[in-house]
This record gives structure tokens, C-alpha cells and sequence, in this order.
């Protein structure tokens, strides 16, 4: 009931340019309020309200009816009459004293006096409280939101999304908390070495991202004193102890870091359970897994090695198909050439002894010694350069 | 207005004091804090007090009424309070050094006890700090290095647990968790013997995937060579002298034509090659 008051209220007051509701008894269609669009006739009110004082008691909160008189006044009594184009538009609209310089320091917005000659100062607070108190009864919970209603500082209950009313301000407070949203945060923040010692009594340096969420809002507002350092505090000593439990090379493997964040993921929440924060921990992930930067040289060489091995046995077994596939070539050559010589043997002897004769004699310079005490003249200089070589005999 | 003040002071005056007694009168509890009571400097009473499995609303919190003047409240935290510890060096039993962070994690379950003896959560905090310090050094200090980084680390922790427990029951608080935050190799010598522990460690192991490699390489080569060989001495050894010749005629022609080709034979007349050439027979 008091909501749609309150409702009513704040579209009343959006409207209060035209036709302010509770100022429908003065039938007041010629307010000269904050709409921008008035009427001419406005203006015509405006202006016929410099020359007559204004009938009433000001309107102490809004300047607008007596000063604008007194604003306007010089500017026409001055020496300026031609239609500039800025008289044309102070004169148009409820919008023209407004740009006045040196006018009264707020708006000056006027609203008519009322007809009984009282003051509005009442029908405005009685707004301002009514608006007041609309925001403080009607809260709008987002889809991923909760919220939290405590009465007096009691907790009495949890909102679930959508629109929700409660009592007002003093009475009943509202806290509103993104439920289901999935926060992270990375250790170490910065992009700085972080180095965790491993089982084997190495350093790792090792970054990662906890995910997490509220599970219990009232746990998570009321249990801890400090969530989200506790969090933080509560993911480091998991991660070291999960980490110490591995070797280095587990670490750097991917088996080992999926068990180390599944390992790390269970620890947390089992502390986090235990200290009934009303945290879910939604994942772990660990981004970077590297050596120490002192000593990273060392780690890269030991995958330069294991490339450097892999060339040589690449070389090797290179190596081993030519000689290979050499011998079997000449095996296969060899068979060929002995089967024709199995059919035939004393004449494909000396066949082939002549015809490698023929190739090899032809090709080099001969010298046949005749008779026996004959010593031929050998030029040694040519000796010297080629080698001679007597085939062997049979 | 003036009218009314001049008629009604006395009453308005009454009016104004009674309301500031009555708004004396009301605390406002929330439901993280538990307040303690105090009547002229003795505590009567706790609200809000902690009570494990209470569903919240039904704590206490809220709005509570108090004699004005005579009774004063004082709020003590009811959450979980974090007990951070400096960073110390802690000598393990095998005499290694070692940086370590904990953090303690602690509750007031007895805020009447906590107000008298501590005053406050910061007083806790700042009476517990060298209690847990020290209680961690000589529990640490009976463990070896390595079991102070790997899980053993457990029993150590509730053995801290337990310890810094009972002391803090003496301020009205319970201490919920005791944990290592981290242990590192202090700075300087420690640190770089590491590294260099660690470096080597490398050398060592890319010095053996090379040799590893190069036996490897090694092991193939003469396997394809014996292989080859086999492959010969099948195809060769059915006839030994024959391959002997066809050997000896490949080798002739390598040598002499397909050789530089430059050489000089002196052949002697007795030579085979010239047999039919002296025209015997």
C-alpha cells in the first residue's frame, strides 16, 4: 500500500512540470514549473508578473516569483530593444530567465501561488518524505543479486530477485550483493615472480586465478570480518601446501598442475566450510608454471639437449639407411651379375676380365716393357704426379 | 510558533528530554558485533553473544534497551578476526632456516571474559601475535626441513592450533584455524644455494639426454652396419672366389677410369692381359 504511494509519488513528481497532483485543487493548468515546453501564454504570465508585485506571500523556496521580475525588469528597461535572438528566447519560454547571467544561483522555476495563500513549503516536504521513503521501502533486486534485510540490525530476511518491498529506512535496511556472479582474482596481482617451494625443494615460479562466488549471503555478511582477504589468505596456503606435496616436474606437467588445482580447489573450501564463510570456490586455475628467472637458462638448455639428442639419432639413423640400402644394392648386384656367371663361369670370367681391361687400359697412359735388362725412361716429374699401378696379374 | 513556546515551555523541554532518554536508552546491535553490558563498571549482560548453530535472526541482534547513564555497552566483533603474523625466520631441527608467514584465524566466544581481560579485539590480537609467534617457532623447530614443506605439515599445525587455543581461551577467544601462508628460503646464502642446487640439477640432467642421444646415435650406426654386413656375406658368400674376381674387376675400373683418370701403367710382358698378344699358342 505504502509502495504504491510511494510509486505514485515519484511519477507525480516527474509530472509536476504540467499538472502537479496535489496541486490539482488550484486547477492549476498555467504553472509555469520545470516543463520546457510551456505555453506562450506562460511566458505572457511571466512577463505580466514583473509589472504587479505578486499577489501573496512569496514562495520562499523557489526565487522564481519574485526575482525573475526584478531579473527581467533591467533587461527590458535597457538600452538594448532590438529583437536579439537572446531577448527573443528569454521572452519565449520558462527557459529564457534561466539563462540570465548573474540571476539568482538556483533555477528559476515559479510556481504559482496557491490559491489560499499558503506556503508549499509543507506539500514539498510531505513529497520529499513520501519519495524518500518509496526509495527506502522499494528495492529492485538484479537477477545475480540478493539481498539482505536487517531490522534494527537483526537479520530477518533474504531477498530474492525481482521487486521487494520492506519497511522504511530507520526501520528495516537493504544491503544488496551479487550472488551468483563468479568473482576472480589472480595471485599475485602483478605480473611479479612468485615463488612456491615444490616437495623436491625447488622453486616454481607460479601464477594462478581462484573463481569464486557467494554461496550463503548471510554467512558471507556476517561470518567473516574481512572475505575477501581471507580468500586470499586461505588460497595461498592451499596452493603452497598443494604444491609442496609435488616435485618440481609435476608441477610443470599437466597432470600434476590439474591435480594440484583440483588438490587446491577441495582445500579451500574445506577451510573456507569450516570458517562458514558462505564462499563456493568455483575453480582454480593456474596460469603459469616457470622456473625461477636465476635459473631458467639451465631448464631451457635441458630442452635444447633433448633436441640436440634427437638430432643426432635423426643423423644416425640417416646415416644407417644409405649404408643400408648400399648394401643391399650391392647384394642385389652382385646376385644378378653371379647368376648369369653360374651358367656360363669360364666364359663370363674372361669376359668381364677383358671388357674391365678395355675400359681401364684405355683410359690410362701405357708403357709395355719389352725385353728384360731394359731399363725405360721414366719421366719422373710425371711420375712424381701420377700414380702408377700394375694391374695384378691372374 | 512563538505562541506555542511561550505556552508549553516547561512541557516542550520535558518533551525534548524524555525523547533524548529514550533514544539514550535504545542500542542497536547488529548482527557482527555482540555487546556487553556494563553497569557502573561490572558486566551484567551479553547480547548477541556467539553461539555456534544459531540461525541468524535469532541471535539476539537487534534492538535492545539499556539503562541510560547507568549502563554502558561495549561492542566486540562476533565475526571470524584475522590474526596475521610477521614474517619470521624459523630454524628447522636439521638446522636450515626458513621464512614463514602464518595466519590465525579467531573468534570471541566469551566477550565478557575478552572485555575484562583484553578491552578490545585489537588488544587480542596485538596479546596473541608473539604467543603464536613462538608457539610456531618451537613447533617448527622440531621438524625437519623437508617435512615442514610437504604435508606433515598438518599434524604441525593443529599441535599450533591447539596451543595458541588454549591461550587465547584466557581473552574469551577461540582460535578457529592456524595456517602456514607460506614458507620460503630466506634471502642470500640459502636462496642461492637453491639456485645453484637447482641449476646443476639441470646441467646434470641435459649433459645425460645428450650423452643419452649420442649413444643412441651410436647404437644405430652399428646396427645398420651390421645389418650391411649380413646383407653381404649372404649374397657374397655363395661364392667366395668368384666375388673375389668381380670385386677386384669393380675395383680396377673405379680406381683406373672413373678414378682421376691421370695414371700410368708399366705392364710387363708376362702379363696376363698381354697373353695372346705375344702370339703364343
Amino acid at each position: 500500500m505504502k509502495r504504491t504511494g510511494g510509486y505514485f509519488s515519484q511519477i507525480a513528481l516527474a509530472m509536476a512540470g504540467r499538472r502537479s497532483p496535489w496541486g490539482g485543487s488550484s486547477g492549476g493548468g498555467d504553472n509555469g514549473g520545470n516543463g520546457g515546453d510551456g505555453p506562450p501564454e506562460d511566458s505572457g504570465s511571466g512577463g505580466s508578473g514583473d509589472s504587479p508585485p505578486p499577489r501573496g506571500p512569496r514562495n520562499p523556496w523557489l526565487p522564481g516569483g519574485g526575482e525573475s521580475g526584478g531579473d527581467a525588469g533591467p533587461d527590458r528597461d535597457g538600452p538594448r530593444r532590438t529583437g536579439n535572438i537572446e531577448d527573443l528566447f528569454r521572452k519565449r519560454g520558462p527557459e529564457g530567465p534561466r539563462r540570465t547571467p548573474g540571476g539568482p544561483g538556483g533555477p528559476n522555476i515559479r510556481l504559482p501561488e496557491r490559491p489560499g495563500g499558503g506556503s508549499w513549503f509543507p506539500l514539498v516536504l510531505g513529497a520529499v518524505v513520501v519519495v524518500g521513503l518509496g526509495i527506502s521501502m522499494v528495492h529492485q533486486v538484479g537477477p545475480k543479486e540478493q539481498g539482505i534485510v536487517t531490522t534494527v540490525g537483526k537479520y530477518s530476511r533474504t531477498l530474492q530477485p525481482g521487486l521487494n518491498f520492506t519497511l522504511p529506512w530507520p526501520i528495516q535496511q537493504v544491503s544488496v550483493e551479487p550472488v551468483s556472479t563468479i568473482r576472480s582474482f589472480r595471485i599475485p596481482a602483478g605480473g611479479q615472480e612468485k615463488l612456491i617451494l615444490t616437495g623436491d625443494q625447488n622453486l616454481v615460479d607460479l601464477t594462478y586465478l581462484i573463481r569464486w562466488n557467494i554461496k550463503d549471503l548471510k554467512q558471507f555478511r556476517f561470518q567473516l570480518a574481512q572475505p575477501e582477504e581471507t580468500i586470499n589468505e586461505v588460497a595461498e596456503a592451499a596452493m603452497r601446501a598443494s604444491v609442496a606435496e609435488r616435485t618440481l616436474d609435476e608441477t610443470f606437467s599437466g597432470a600434476g598442475r590439474a591435480e594440484i588445482e583440483q588438490r587446491v580447489r577441495d582445500r579451500m573450501q574445506a577451510v573456507l566450510d569450516a570458517y562458514r564463510s558462505g564462499i563456493a570456490v568455483q575453480g582454480v586455475e593456474i596460469g603459469k608454471t616457470d622456473p625461477p628467472e636465476r635459473v631458467v637458462e639451465a631448464f631451457k638448455d635441458v630442452s635444447a639437449a633433448q633436441q640436440d639428442a634427437d638430432a643426432d639419432i635423426n643423423r644416425a639413423r640417416a646415416w644407417a639407411q644409405q649404408v643400408l640400402a648400399q648394401a643391399e644394392g650391392e647384394a642385389a648386384a652382385f646376385d644378378k651379375v653371379y647368376a648369369e656367371y653360374k651358367l656360363a663361369p669360364d666364359v663370363t670370367r674372361q669376359r668381364m676380365y677383358y671388357e674391365t681391361m678395355e675400359r681401364v687400359l684405355g683410359k690410362t697412359n701405357k708403357t709395355i716393357v719389352e725385353a728384360p735388362g731394359v731399363t725405360p725412361y721414366l719421366p719422373l716429374p710425371e711420375i712424381k704426379q701420377r700414380a702408377t699401378k700394375k694391374p695384378e696379374g691372374q | 510558533m512563538e505562541r506555542i513556546w511561550e505556552n508549553h515551555k516547561l512541557a516542550l523541554i520535558a518533551l525534548a528530554v524524555v525523547l533524548a532518554v529514550l533514544m539514550s536508552a535504545v542500542v542497536i546491535v547488529p548482527e557482527t558485533q555482540q555487546a556487553v553490558v556494563v553497569r557502573t563498571g561490572e558486566p551484567v549482560r551479553v547480547i548477541n553473544r556467539f553461539r555456534p548453530n544459531t540461525p541468524y535472526g535469532q541471535t539476539g541482534a537487534g534492538m535492545v534497551l539499556r539503562i541510560p547513564i547507568l549502563e554502558s555497552v561495549q561492542r566486540v566483533d562476533k565475526r571470524v578476526i584475522a590474526l596475521d603474523m610477521e614474517r619470521q625466520q624459523v630454524l628447522s631441527a636439521d638446522q636450515q632456516r626458513l621464512q614463514v608467514d602464518a595466519y590465525a584465524r579467531f573468534r570471541i566466544i566469551d566477550p565478557v571474559l575478552m572485555v575484562e581481560t583484553a578491552g578490545t579485539e585489537e588488544q587480542v590480537v596485538a596479546q596473541l601475535q608473539p604467543i603464536l609467534t613462538s608457539v610456531l617457532r618451537q613447533e617448527l623447530g622440531r621438524r625437519s626441513f623437508t617435512s615442514l614443506l610437504t604435508a606433515e605439515r598438518g599434524t604441525a599445525m593443529t599441535n599450533i592450533r591447539n596451543k595458541l587455543d588454549r591461550q587465547a581461551r584466557e581473552y574469551g577467544a577461540q582460535i578457529i584455524d592456524v595456517r602456514i601462508k607460506r614458507t620460503d628460503l630466506p634471502d642470500g646464502t640459502p636462496l642461492e644455494a637453491a639456485y645453484t642446487r637447482m641449476q646443476t640439477d639441470r646441467e646434470r640432467e641435459a649433459a645425460t639426454i645428450r650423452a643419452q642421444g649420442r649413444k643412441d646415435a651410436q647404437i644405430i650406426r652399428a646396427e645398420a652396419e651390421a645389418t650391411a654386413a649380413k646383407t653381404y656375406a649372404l649374397s657374397f658368400g655363395k661364392d667366395p672366389r668368384f666375388y673375389d674376381f668381380y670385386r677386384a674387376m669393380q675395383s680396377y675400373v673405379t680406381t683406373f677410369e672413373t678414378g682421376e683418370g691421370d695414371s700410368s701403367i708399366i705392364l710387363s710382358p708376362d702379363n696376363e692381359y698381354l697373353r695372346q698378344f705375344r702370339g703364343t699358342r
